[in-house]
Parts: C-alpha cells; structure tokens; sequence
C-alpha cells in the first residue's frame, strides 16, 4: 500500500507546494523534482495503485490525481522560471563590467589581418572603372515601391513583363505595393527625379545594389544578388554611344582582348534594347562548353531610355536622350574567382573569406 | 517556343548552314537558346508489334515481352508498363546504335535474355516524351520490321528553341519568325495554303455570334463545320506538333493547334451538340459563375485576386443560353470539348484584348500557349485565314468535312494602328549611325509595316502583327528599334562619348571604403549573411520591435526582413564553430530594416497603381556589425578594436559609455554606447553577445563572443560624428614631464569622462592615458581606483618642479570638481 491515501491528496498537495515555494536554485529544483512530481513521487505510486479500485471510483480518483498534478506542475514551471530569470540575473550581476574602464593598452589584440569579401571586392573593381570613365556612384533603398521598381520604369501593374521579375512583395500597404527591389533601376528613377527637381542634368552615374528575385537558389542564381547598372542621359547620347560605353568597359575590366557586341533584346524600360554579349572569357571565344560552343557569353541589358520612362520623371525625350545598362556583380565575382558554384559566397566558410584579397 | 528548321523552311530558302541561320536568328533578337538534331542515328531502329507480355518472375519493374519485327518471335525485356498486346511500338534490335552513340547488345535481366529495346520517344530523340514507349497508334498498317524513319518519314532535322521577346508579338508563329528571316536575308516568304468555305448553307442559318463587351473582344469570327470525323492526325501534323513540344490529341485540336504555332492565331473548338442554340457570345463574367476548364479545375470567375489593380475581370464566351463554355482565349471548358463522335464543330477564331487575358491567366495561375499570344497582342486581321488553315489541315484526316459559307464576322473595339512620323534625322539621333531612307523603308516594308514617304519624312504604319508599337513619341523609338534590329547592331557605329563632368565617389562611399580597409586591419573577415531571416530569432533577439515580413516567401525561415545583422553573423560563426574554424572574427557592412510602426521618422514613398498613393516604406539602416568570436575575444578586445578603429578613421573624440539598459541582443552588463563628445551622436554600441543568445544559436553560452555594432548613417555624417582637425600639431622639442595620478573614482563617473576633464584641464596637457584599474572593498562601496598616466610639455620650453607641481594641482582640482579623489 503506498504512504499516501486519496483522503490525504489536498494535504500532500498543500506540503508539496510549499516545498517547491522554499526551493532556492535551479539545481535544487531538478535534484527534488522527480521525488516531488516524477517516477518516484508519492503522486505516482498512488496513480499506480488506483489498479485496484472500481471502475466509478477508479475514474474519481483518476481525476482527483490529474488535477493535483496539474497544480503541482504549474507550481514548478513557474518556480523555474523566476529561479531562471534569477540566476541569469545574478550571473549578469557576477559577469558585469563597465567598458568604458578597460585599459586598452593591456588587451592584446591577435595579430592577423583579415579579408574584404569576393562581392566587396568584384564591386570596387566596377566601381573603379566606372569612375576612371567618368562615372558617379550612385545608391537606393533595398525595399522599394511598385512605383519605383515597376511602373517608372514603364512597367504598368498586371503587365506580363513583371512576369520577367519574381518578385518578394513585403507584408505592408495594400498588396504588391511594397516590395524588395527586383534589379538597382528604381535607383535610375530616383536619380533622374532629383537631377529634374534640383535642376542638375547631365547624369553619368552607375549604382550598385542589392536586389532581391523569388528564384530557388541554384550553382548560378541566388534569391539574394547584387547588379551594378549605368545611366547617362544628356544631350546627343546615341545608340553608338552605348556600344562604344561598353566595348570601353570591356576592355578596362576584363582585359584588351575581350571583345563585346550587343544584340537585339527586350526591357521595357529601354528602346532599342539590347543584350549585351562579350569573348567567352573561359575559351578567349574559341568555343567551350561554358559558352555552348558560340565564343560568347552573356554578361547583362542595356539600351536607349525608353521615352515613356524619361517622360514619367519629368524629363523632356526630344531635349535629352540617355541610355541605361546592367550586369550582376555576383556573376562577375564568379566569373574573376572562378567560383563553381554562387552559394559558396553565402555559406561564410571561414577557409573561403580567407582567400579573397 | 520550338520550332524546327524543315516547318521554316515551308516558307522559304534557309541557309544551308545551321550555325548561319542559328547566328541569323540570335541577331534578329530570335535568341536560341537551345538546338537539338532529330531523327538521326535511326537507321536501325524498326517497327516491332507486340504479341505477348508475360511478368517475370520475382521482378515486377520489368516483364517479358515477344516481339514480331519482321525476324520472327524476339524476346525482350522491358520495363515500360504503357503498351498491351497489339501495339506497335520502335525496336531497337541488337547491334543497333542509338542518338547518343548509344550501342544496343543482349543483355541478360532476371534470367531472361533481351535481344534489343523497346524504345520512348526521348530514347530516340524525337520528343521529350519518356514516360513509357512511344506508341505508334497510327501505323496500325505498317508491316512489323519496316524501318521507323520510313514508316514515320522522318528525316533529319533541328529544334530551335527560340527565347520569344516581351514586344515580339509576331515571332510566336513559325510564319513571324520566317518574315524577320526574309526581311534580314532579302528573300520572301511563302504563303501556305488555306481552305474557303465548301458549302453553300450560309453560317447565319444555323449559328449566331455576339459581343456584348466590346472592349474585351476586338474581333470574333465563328464557323460551322459539318460531317467532323473526328480520329488520329496525319502523321506528318503529328510530326510537326511534335517538333513544337505539343502532343497530338485528335485531328480536330491538333489541327487547331498546327495552326496556332504556325500563324499564331489561337482558335478554339466546340462540339456544336453542347453550344446551346449554336451561339457563341463573348462578355465579362459575373462574380458566382464557375467554369470547370478543360484540366478538370473548377474555377470560380470575376474574383479580383491580390494582384495591385486587379478588377477581377475575366472574359468568357457564353453559349445561346448565357451559359460559360470558355475562358477567353486561355482555356475552354470540359462541357463543349471535342470527343470521338462530334460531328459538328463550331469554331472560334478571335481577338482578345491582351490586359485582360494577361490578368485573368495571373490570376487563374493558367498559363496556356493560347494565353502566350493573345497576351501579347493577336494580329486581328488574322482570324479567317487561320480558319482557311485550320480547315485546309483537317480536310486530309477528314474529307467529307463541309464548311459552312460566310463565316460570322462580329466586330468588337479593335486597337487602332498608330501612324508615326520619322523625321530626318530621326533614325541618326538615336542610333548615331545615318541609314539611306530607301533603305529604311525597305527594311520595314519586309516586315510588312506601311511607310509613306513625304518631303523626306516617313509616316510609318506598323504591321498588323506588331501591336507592340506605340504611337507618337514613343512608338518612334520603337520603329527605330525595328530598323536598328533588321539593319544589325553589329553593324552601327561605335563611338565612345566623354563629357566635362569628373567620374568620382561620395564621401559616404570613400569612407565606407576606409572603414572597410580599417577592419580587415583588425583581422576580421567579411561575411554575408542572408537579409530574410527567421521569425523565431527575431522574436527573441528583439521580442517588442514589430517585425517586417515577407509576403510570399521561398521558405519559412526567410520570411522576415532582419532589423539586425548580428542573429546572421552568429548563425554564420557558429557554423564556422561546427566546422572546426571558430577561431575567426566576421563582420558584414549591410542594410538592416525597421518596420514602419515603430519607426520614429516615416520613409514615405510615392507608390500604387498609377503612384497615386504614399506608402511608409520601413526605414533603412546601413550599419557595420562585427562579431569577434576568437577564443580570447571578450568585451575588452571589443573596446580595444574600437579604439584603433577610431584613430584609424580620424574621430576626433567618442566616448564609450556604459548602459542600463543594453541594446537588443548585447550582453546587459557589459556593452556599452558609442557617443560622439562633441555631437552626443550614437555612432553604435559595442560590449558582447547577450548569452542567451549564443545558447540559443551555437549552443554554448558559456563562450564570450565580442560584438561591435556601428552605424554607417551616422558615422558617415561628419556633423555627427565629428572629425580629428586636418590641422596637426607638431610636438614640443623639448622633453616632456610624466606623472602617473591615481583616483577613487564613484562607479558612476565614466573612466574616459574623467581622462578628458584631465586632458582639457591645460594647454599643457599633452597625454592622458588610463593604465590601471583596481576594485577592493577597502576603497569604498560603489568606487574603484583609476590611474592614468599623464604627459606634461610646454612648446617653448622644458617645464620646471615648480610648473609640474602647478600643473599638478590644477588636475587633481579638475578631477576633484568630477567627484574624483586622489588616491
């Protein structure tokens, strides 16, 4: 027979919670615990003993323990919760330190010097050049509205091109009005605005970001990325200023024996567009299989700002015309380091940073 | 789209060489992304009909099969499970070599010798096809053992795969994609033959047609074909479908089909038996209609879904009792589908408005090859000669076919053909290439746009199949394009422009640049660490800040917009821990974000349907945050880290300062506030990871990870943080005094907050440095003991006893006036 008897239930309770209410530390708690609740509580053998009773009675009783265990088990998750929540109290209370006390020179700094990553570096390349070809840098907000990553841009809501974009809408305003910008163009947008409203054309500016694409991360593509794209607009800008912008890009970057040539493409934001090709730099465009055979790859858009897209900021077509172009940073990171496969550059495997230099 | 050389060349002379017209294409915008040779390496491949199946033993993914090609009964093992008794189906015969240099030999599987295989569509290149054998269905009449290139005809060729451009509207047709051909190599193309109605009942007397939305339906042509035999194709259309990716159905929607990718109208077909008082009629769709389409889905019509500016529009075609047959253009419903005893076809040729097409196929999620083009724009003038295709095609599977005269022609708000001037000069403004007039208008004319020439400008009508081209303004740059396009990129000259304005970076952008070079400096390593993180560690890195969230995120645990970067750099350390490389310091220059509820000051941004609306956007931070995880990184070398970087960056005097309360996810008794001294700027916080954390994301709390979390906005801000004095002093050449002072200092006095009263105590003052702490119950409740050591000079000479004794006072008084006591 066990020591406890259901009459006795409502007392042992009472004395259970007490002993839990003079529990002092969480050691404490998980060295009483199963004596006060688990396997070898009174509770528990008097659970087991239930066996020998009635069906009726069986079921009351049943009842009667459950209920003086739901207590009992509340009574100790909350004691573990203020006994947690003092320790870590006291913990913090032992660990404290005022910073502004520490002795700098007494603290030895490991000596090593560390890396800027593949992106960082692909990105001040660019940048570099750019600027050498009398470019700005130019940047923009990562979260942006439709307005300025759809419809400046020529792109009207429901349009199939937004199909071309999969696009990551962010949970405010009404829907597919706020979104994570799909390519560095609404940065094009905005800097046209304020060259308008501050009066200050020309622009010459290229804006690296970046940008966000709904597209299940693979060896080539991830759903985070980064582009540099290039605006002009002034007076007199031809298409044959755009090609000759990035054969000059071309051969600054990637060296004087690649070549570029641009054929026809499709944005809606450009007329005439193009895709803009250069050597196979793997076969120096012989012909491999990075470049199924053509001698060719293809590194990003361009083309003439589309008048609807100069007209939608203000800007007058017949006065200034401009052209736009765009490539990912993250592909010519790839293309430099050779790098198989893109998501080693989000993994931060310590032995990948350290190469970079 | 796919489209095979021989289905071109119906229309006219391809360069022999597939690598020229491949380059032709690419050129013209016709980008192929892809080529694949058919029907070679098929000379020994055979029809075989199969006599007998039989499972094998203990295998039950292969049986036994027995096959008669000509030879005899021949066993083989197969472990396709599509074909019965009866079928003729492709054999492989032993010593037969497939595409691929794929040799076939006996193979023995299970005990059971094979002499060959039986082949799938994909084994043999012709199709994608692979989920069972290829069934040849329709050479019931072949003798088992004829060779299958001459029982299906086929001879070599190649699939394109061309990538259609967004304004290509045209080149979803073999006959567009010919045309541009034509126009570049200078040929014509030709036309195909089509059919006229054969039968002298008027169409009228047993059909009708309606538009009671005419901005939906621009056009809507309806023909009634009697004594349909309805059955296989001819091999030939099976063939060329095939080439295109299509699948062949029955002679009825494969020649609709032929059509379609052939002239690029889409057109549908009703069993005229289940079209109520054979009308077909096309409106809005009222919200409550269901349509069940042909896949078998039930959709519910006229719902605006959550796509911005969605209506909920849908255009359907209704029959003579206003019930919906079909989904405009994008699908048809499985109530009027063509079936093996339909006699009577009534057939729809149309032109839809391509808005509300693109947005029901958004919004029904039903892309179709009928929703690809009508999207794009149909050419509207095409519908009857469509027909005359269609019928021409089933008249060979289905002679006894009669066409019905006059096919009903009900027009709809068609959009109208824009007539655009090009001034001379116009083409050269643009390209900087001058092109000859006569060959501006040659060029165009080849691709059948209407150009009148007066007093040397050009008044450009665009064809019929190129909805695409606007008008005015806009619609010059896009006839320039097409003249840019046929005429060759390649051959417009280059000239590379250069203006008076200097290229250069912002002094956001140069110092972004320092700070990165200053960190590496440090031996921290730059990672990148993923903006869309989990909700769980946000919620518990920062339980009270509302969270941005991701709408339609790709995974659950990328569906919130990080309002911090160390949760992903201590994800990204700790992997590095696992891998045994935790011995490394990360940092990460990024954006983080805040949602707009709980953001002090707005980002309103112009935005919605037509940018009529302001949107709070969530304002954005660029910060640096650096997590030093090396074994020996605590606190200490968090605040020592800053000090180099301070100096290494100019700034003139911050100062670090402890917090009651300790910014999300930093260690609550040991971080501290970065202040600019002179601005009360916070340049950020540094101190270590709250331990909670690091339980919670590596599983150890025990180890003391350093954290510095610096804002770029403000940093950046010379007014905010301010700047060292590009004037430097040069120093005093006479030697300088030291005394080391030390004070009982109350907890409450910020050790560096008693340096600088010392430091700015006199011009003599050269130094101050803090050298040593010291805590002991002796000193005091609430005091330690601090003690710095101090440099003296004077730049006109060596200071005497008495100067340093003077001087001296006056520090202990400035220390005194903080609260500070010499010890």
């Amino acid at each position: 027979m066990p020591d406890l008897s259901l009459n006795d239930l409502d007392d042992h309770v009472r004395s259970v919670l007490e002993e839990i209410a003079r529990l002092s530390t969480i050691d404490e708690l998980v060295e009483r615990e199963p004596t006060l609740l688990g396997k070898r509580s009174e509770l528990q053998q008097l659970q087991r003993s239930l066996g020998s009773l009635e069906l009726d009675e069986r079921k009351t009783a049943g009842a009667a323990i459950q209920e003086a265990r739901r207590t009992l088990e509340d009574a100790l998750a909350k004691k573990r919760a203020v006994l947690a929540k003092d320790e870590r109290a006291k913990a913090l209370e032992r660990d404290r330190l005022d910073l502004g006390d520490v002795v700098v020179t007494n603290v030895v700094l490991p000596l090593s010097t560390g890396h800027e990553g593949a992106i960082t570096l692909t990105q001040r390349a660019l940048e570099d050049v750019f600027v050498g070809m009398g470019f700005t840098v130019s940047e923009g907000p990562e979260v942006e509205s439709d307005w300025y990553n759809f419809e400046a841009l020529n792109i009207p809501p429901a349009h199939p091109a937004r199909g071309l974009w999969d696009t990551f809408y962010v949970d405010l305003g009404s829907p597919e009005t706020v979104l994570l910008r799909t390519h560095t163009s609404p940065t094009q947008v905005r800097l046209m605005e304020s060259a308008v409203s501050q009066n200050a054309l020309p622009i010459h500016s290229v804006m690296p970001g970046r940008c966000y694409r709904r597209d299940t991360p693979d060896a080539r593509h991830l759903s985070t990325f980064h582009q540099i794209e290039g605006l002009v607009v002034d007076r007199g800008i031809t298409f044959g200023d755009l090609a000759g912008i990035i054969e000059t890009f071309t051969k600054a970057y990637f060296g004087p024996a690649i070549e570029s040539r641009l054929r026809p493409g499709y944005f809606p934001f450009t007329e005439p567009s193009a895709e803009f090709e250069i050597t196979c730099t793997i076969c120096g465009g012989k012909g491999c299989r990075t470049c199924s055979q053509t001698g060719w790859i293809e590194l990003g858009g361009c083309g003439m700002l589309d008048p609807a897209v100069l007209l939608a900021v203000g800007i007058d077509p017949d006065e200034w015309g401009g052209f736009a172009f765009g490539f990912g940073i993250d592909r010519c990171a790839q293309m430099r380091h050779e790098i198989g496969d893109l998501r080693a550059l989000i993994e931060n495997d310590a032995r990948f940073l350290r190469q970079f230099s | 789209m796919n489209i095979s050389r021989s289905w071109l060349e119906t229309f006219l002379d391809l360069p022999e060489s597939v690598e020229e017209l491949r380059g032709v294409m690419d050129d013209l915008g016709l980008v192929v992304e892809g080529m694949r040779v058919v029907g070679e390496g098929l000379e020994s491949v055979v029809v075989a009909r199969v006599d007998e199946v039989h499972a094998i033993e203990g295998a039950d993914r292969i049986r036994r099969v027995i096959v008669e090609a000509g030879t005899g009964p021949l066993t083989i093992v197969c472990g396709a499970m599509n074909f019965d008794v009866g079928n003729r189906v492709p054999l492989a015969p032993v010593g037969a070599v497939l595409p691929g240099d794929f040799v076939i030999s006996e193979r023995k599987m299970k005990g059971v010798v094979s002499n060959g295989m039986l082949c799938s569509a994909r084994e043999l290149q012709l199709s994608d096809d692979h989920v069972g054998l290829m069934i040849l269905d329709n050479l019931t009449d072949a003798a088992p053992g004829t060779p299958l290139v001459e029982a299906l005809a086929i001879s070599p060729d190649v699939i394109f795969e061309i990538s259609v451009e967004g304004n290509r509207p045209d080149a979803w047709s073999i006959e567009g994609v010919a045309r541009d051909i034509a126009a570049r190599l200078g040929r014509t193309i030709r036309t195909v033959p089509i059919a006229t109605p054969n039968d002298k009942q008027l169409t009228n007397d047993v059909a009708s047609a309606a538009i009671s939305t005419p901005s939906l339906c621009g056009r809507l042509t309806v023909s009634v074909l009697e004594n349909v035999e309805v059955g296989p194709s001819p091999h030939w259309v099976v063939e060329r479908l095939t080439s295109a990716g299509m699948r062949s159905i029955n002679n009825v929607v494969d020649a609709s089909n032929f059509v379609m990718l052939e002239l690029g109208q889409p057109t549908h077909a009703y069993d005229a038996r289940n079209v109520a008082k054979h009308h077909l009629g096309v409106r809005s769709a009222r919200p409550g209609e269901v349509l069940v389409t042909l896949d078998g889905v039930e959709r519910p019509l006229a719902q605006p879904g959550r796509g911005l500016g969605d209506t909920g529009d849908d255009c359907v075609i209704v029959d003579g009792d206003d019930h919906v047959l079909s989904l405009a253009g994008i699908m048809g419903g499985a109530s009027s589908e063509i079936s093996d005893d339909t006699t009577t076809v009534l057939f729809e040729s149309a032109f839809f408005e391509p808005m509300t097409v693109a947005r029901s196929t958004k919004r029904h999620g039903l892309r179709t090859e009928g929703s690809n083009r009508f999207e794009r724009g149909v050419d509207p003038t095409l519908a009857l000669r469509a027909v005359g295709r269609f019928v021409h095609i089933l008249q060979e599977s289905s002679p006894q076919l009669r066409w019905l005269k006059d096919p009903l022609d009900v027009m709809g708000d068609l959009p109208s053909r824009p007539e655009i001037t090009i001034a001379p000069g116009d083409v050269e403004k643009l390209l900087g290439t001058a092109i000859p007039s006569e060959q501006v208008v040659g060029l165009l004319r080849a691709i059948n746009f209407d150009v009148r020439e007066k007093q040397h400008h050009l008044y450009v009508t665009p064809s019929t199949a190129r909805l695409d081209i606007r008008d005015g303004v806009l619609g010059r740059a896009d006839v320039i394009e097409e003249i840019a396009r046929l005429y060759g990129y390649g051959r417009l000259e280059r000239h590379t422009p250069t203006w008076p304005e200097p290229g250069s970076l912002n002094a956001r952008q140069r110092f972004r640049r320092l700070l990165r070079s200053a960190v590496v400096g440090l031996g921290w390593n730059e990672a990148w660490t993923p903006t869309l993180g989990n909700d769980a560690d946000f919620e518990l890195l920062s339980p009270a800040k509302a969270r941005v969230r991701i709408t339609n995120p790709l995974a659950a645990d990328e569906s919130v917009l990080r309002s911090s970067m160390i949760v992903g750099l201590l994800h990204a350390w700790s992997k590095n821990l696992e891998r045994g490389e935790g011995d490394v310091a990360l940092f990460e220059v990024g954006v983080v974000f805040e949602h707009p509820a709980d953001a002090l000051r707005q980002r309103l941004v112009r935005g919605g349907a037509g940018g009529h609306e302001q949107l709070s956007l969530p304002p954005e931070n660029e910060r640096l945050t650096a997590l030093l995880g090396r074994a020996s990184d605590d606190a200490s070398t968090a605040v020592a880290s800053w000090e180099v970087l301070a100096r290494r960056l100019g700034l003139l005097d911050v100062v670090v300062r402890s917090l009651n309360e300790s910014p999300d996810g930093f260690h609550p008794t040991r971080s501290a506030v970065l202040e600019d001294r002179g601005s009360g700027a916070v340049l950020g916080y540094l101190g270590e990871v709250d331990p909670a954390l690091v339980q919670h994301v590596a599983g150890d709390s025990a180890r003391r990870v350093a954290l510095i979390d610096l804002d770029l906005d403000v940093l950046s801000n010379s007014a905010q943080a301010l700047r060292q004095s590009h004037q430097v002093v040069v120093p005093s050449r006479y030697p300088s005094a030291l005394m080391d002072l030390a004070f009982v200092v109350p907890n409450a006095i910020n050790a560096q907050d008693l340096r600088f009263v010392l430091a700015t105590s006199d011009p003599h003052v050269e130094d101050v440095q803090l050298f040593d702490t010291y805590r002991d119950d002796n000193l005091g409740a609430d005091v330690r003991s601090l003690a710095y050591a101090v440099r003296l000079s004077a730049n006109d000479r060596t200071l005497s006893d008495d100067d340093v004794a003077r001087l001296r006072e006056r520090l202990l008084a400035s220390a005194q006036q903080l609260g500070a006591v010499l010890r």
